[in-house]
């Protein structure tokens, strides 16, 4: 009989160890589990808003959790029957999230709550709107603009004031601002499409393009976008593509001092609202300014175009506490609990309504220009189809190839556009099965 | 069978239990798993859904299939070979009686102690085209190196150099067989007048060839299965997909495109071609592999 017990006391141990902690409070409270990416300063951004919850009431406790690779890990965790109550994720998961049915729809919470549309800055409020629901709310929001090095400005006898204000400026100054050593060699670029190399899928938006027209079809080959492809060949024509890639391969990591831009080899860059911190962070004497991206000459509708992205929260599937957890996420949607964040994020804030005292303390020095990108009616993002990460992968690779001269941009954006087109088809041929 | 039998079994099935249920569990049921799901469209959250052989079909006519294949494939055969070789030549160097022999044995391990990742990052400064190390050898020798992990025709190159730096287990398999060698083969090979090549030859490579057998399959099965530092060095397999290794793609599809039938049906093919390669190494060896002096 003794083996028996020796069995039973094993299983005993198995099974309490794979139980969820479901945290029998003495205190009283309703504890729940966050599972956000952020660390650093960003972390503890998120860290005092936390903290500033758990204080202000005493139903509700929250745990967070760092977690690296937080989409991955939350879906496996969803699918075991034990995810986190909260997770923060990125705007480009919730689509395909929603799709698998691994979030759930805030819809109601968010009519309980009073939590309306209209709270939002439209831009940031769709990209969690699909299929006629709200699957996600935003933490950070993110508008991305031309970044421009002043003292290179000066030192070409260029206004430092003055950025470029559409493509073929851009182009020109670009050229005034590249410097070769006395043996040829590029010692610093004006401008480089590959810098920082975060939205070769979205150049062709800048030039009116799109990647997918909403019903079906994959756009990847589109006049606009090989029109896009074509500029961005041209730099790597003009300044010669070996020349190019000895100079790039000199570039360190992005979050170092021997960042591109930080380090004065790369003058102009297009860089998002966080870029302001890694200055501060890697090089405080920086002259910087930021502005909007140009556009084409003959395009001025097109001005003010940028990416717009959000962070966001969402309660998964299956999480045990979600009402409990939309109380956690209507606190970072108020006014209060946003601005502590962003301002601790040193972003903008994705709420309509902006208190004066958060523009006031807060320390980034170009933020209205982002503020005012978020607001433009030329913000675009990533297409909410399933199959986008593979695509972004495929913009990148067919960017690769232009960049280094090895097809043109028909060829490379053709090929996109064919295999993309099939995986497409696929997932929409799965979907209807699926009745999604 | 008696009752003493009985309960002896019994015991012993009770002790070997922890092991037998970790491998049910860990091992034998994954396995079995993923050979079901390479069958189905599954994305993880989703219940499978049976589709036949729709994703081996697919994978076929995948050029990035193809292309992650070739890589692997082009990677393996410069790899293992050059591999194999240095490894051998500096354990037969260092068999050959030098001072601090354990010293220079430690120096020529310690890269195989490394975090993958860390000598990923390392490696990454050593062939920054600038400031490399690499590069600044090769041009106090009046070669300009060229960009390693910017330009598509040196990125395999690069990784393979790497790989030569990661030897050091291989050359210790190799020392510990060379010291295994019998002394008097030597001496009846000097007295029949062998000089040191004819040594090499006829006693060394004869005797060590299931080291070596045993060498070159765990390199196969190693080289195959490269995945950390080319994810690290070249995300994406970037420049041009030119690094673009099966077991990267296998990854992308499994996780980021949720594609996890898919993924376990690169996963049975790269089995079939690890089990094929294998098979081979020993049928070769069937007529070179000496076992027993």
């Amino acid at each position: 009989m003794r083996w028996l017990l020796c069995l039973l006391l094993c299983a005993a141990f198995v099974i309490s160890g794979c139980a969820s902690e479901s945290k029998a409070s003495s205190d009283g409270r309703v504890h729940i589990s966050y599972w956000e990416k952020w660390t650093g300063f960003e972390g503890e951004a998120m860290r005092a808003v936390v903290d500033e919850f758990n204080r202000s009431q005493d139903k509700i406790f929250v745990h967070l959790l760092t977690v690296s690779q937080v989409d991955q890990k939350m879906l496996l965790a969803t699918a075991g029957g034990n995810p986190p109550d909260v997770a923060g994720l990125w705007s480009f998961n919730t689509h395909v999230y929603a799709d698998k049915g691994a979030i759930m729809p805030l819809d109601d919470f968010m009519k309980e709550a009073g939590i309306k549309r209209e709270d939002y800055l439209p831009a940031y409020w769709n990209l969690s709107f699909y299929r006629g629901k709200t699957w996600a709310l935003p933490t950070t929001p993110a508008s991305v603009a031309l970044h421009w090095n002043k003292d290179h400005f000066r030192e070409v006898g260029l206004d430092p004031e003055r950025p470029p204000r559409t493509i073929e400026e851009l182009d020109a100054f670009a050229e005034k601002l590249t410097k070769r050593d006395e043996n040829g060699k590029i010692i610093r670029m004006g401008f480089m499409p590959s810098e920082p190399g975060w939205w070769n899928w979205g150049w062709g938006y800048f030039f009116g393009g799109t990647l997918y027209d909403g019903k079906g079809r994959i756009t990847a080959n589109s006049p606009e976008n090989i029109r896009a492809f074509r500029w961005v060949q041209s730099y790597a024509k003009k300044y010669n593509v070996k020349d190019l890639q000895v100079f790039q391969s000199g570039f360190g990591n992005f979050s170092s001092p021997q960042n591109a831009f930080l380090a004065g080899k790369v003058s102009m860059e297009l860089q998002g609202v966080w870029m302001h911190n890694f200055i501060d962070k890697y090089a405080p004497h920086l002259n910087w300014g930021a502005a909007p991206f140009p556009h084409p000459a003959d395009r001025p509708d097109l001005a003010n175009s940028t990416p717009v992205d959000i962070d966001t929260l969402v309660i998964p599937t299956g999480a045990k506490h979600p009402r409990e957890a939309f109380e956690f996420i209507k606190f970072v949607q108020s006014q209060r609990g946003m601005e502590l964040l962003c301002l601790g994020q040193r972003k903008h804030t994705p709420l309509a309504r902006v208190s004066p005292q958060f523009l006031q303390n807060h320390p980034h020095p170009y933020l209205k220009v982002f503020i005012d990108l978020a607001k433009s009616p030329n913000t675009f993002s990533t297409p909410k189809i399933g199959i986008w990460r593979e695509y972004q992968d495929e913009m990148n690779n067919a960017f690769s190839n232009i960049w280094l001269c090895k097809m043109t941009p028909e060829e490379a954006l053709g090929l996109v556009q064919a295999r993309m087109q099939k995986k497409l088809d696929r997932e929409l041929r799965q979907k209807r099965r699926r009745r999604l | 069978m008696t009752k003493v039998e009985r309960r002896n079994l019994k015991y012993g099935l009770l002790f070997v239990a922890p092991w037998l249920v970790g491998l049910t569990v860990f091992n034998l049921y994954p396995i079995a798993a993923s050979f079901y799901l390479s069958l189905c469209d599954y994305s993880v959250l989703q219940s499978a859904q049976f589709v036949g052989l729709a994703n081996y079909v697919d994978l076929f006519t995948d050029e990035v299939f193809w292309i992650a294949l070739k890589n692997t494939l082009y990677y393996a055969a410069l790899a293992l070979p050059l591999g194999a070789f240095i490894a051998f030549a500096t354990a037969v160097l260092l068999n050959t009686g030098v001072r601090g022999m354990a010293f220079y044995r430690t120096i020529f391990f310690l890269p195989s102690l490394i975090p993958s990742v860390a000598a990923a990052i390392l490696w990454l400064w050593v062939f920054n085209g600038e400031y490399g190390v690499l590069n600044y050898l090769l041009a106090h020798l009046g070669i300009q190196g060229p960009g390693w992990l910017s330009d598509p025709a040196w990125s395999k190159p690069a990784l393979v150099l790497m790989s030569v730096w990661g030897v050091g287990h291989a050359v210790v398999i190799y020392l510990a067989g060379l010291q295994d060698v019998p002394q008097q083969l030597y001496e009846a090979a000097e007295l029949d007048g062998a000089h040191w090549w004819q040594k090499l030859r006829h006693v060394t490579i004869p005797v060590m060839s299931p080291v070596i057998l045993f060498n070159v399959i765990m390199g196969i099965i190693g080289a195959l299965q490269t995945f950390t530092q080319p994810y690290i060095m070249m995300p994406g397999g970037q420049p041009a997909r030119s690094a673009y290794f099966y077991t990267m793609y296998l990854y992308d599809n499994a996780l980021p495109y949720l594609q996890m039938g898919y993924a376990s049906a690169m996963a049975w093919i790269m089995f079939l071609i690890i089990l094929t390669l294998t098979f081979g190494a020993l049928r070769l060896s069937k007529r070179h592999v000496h076992y027993g002096v």
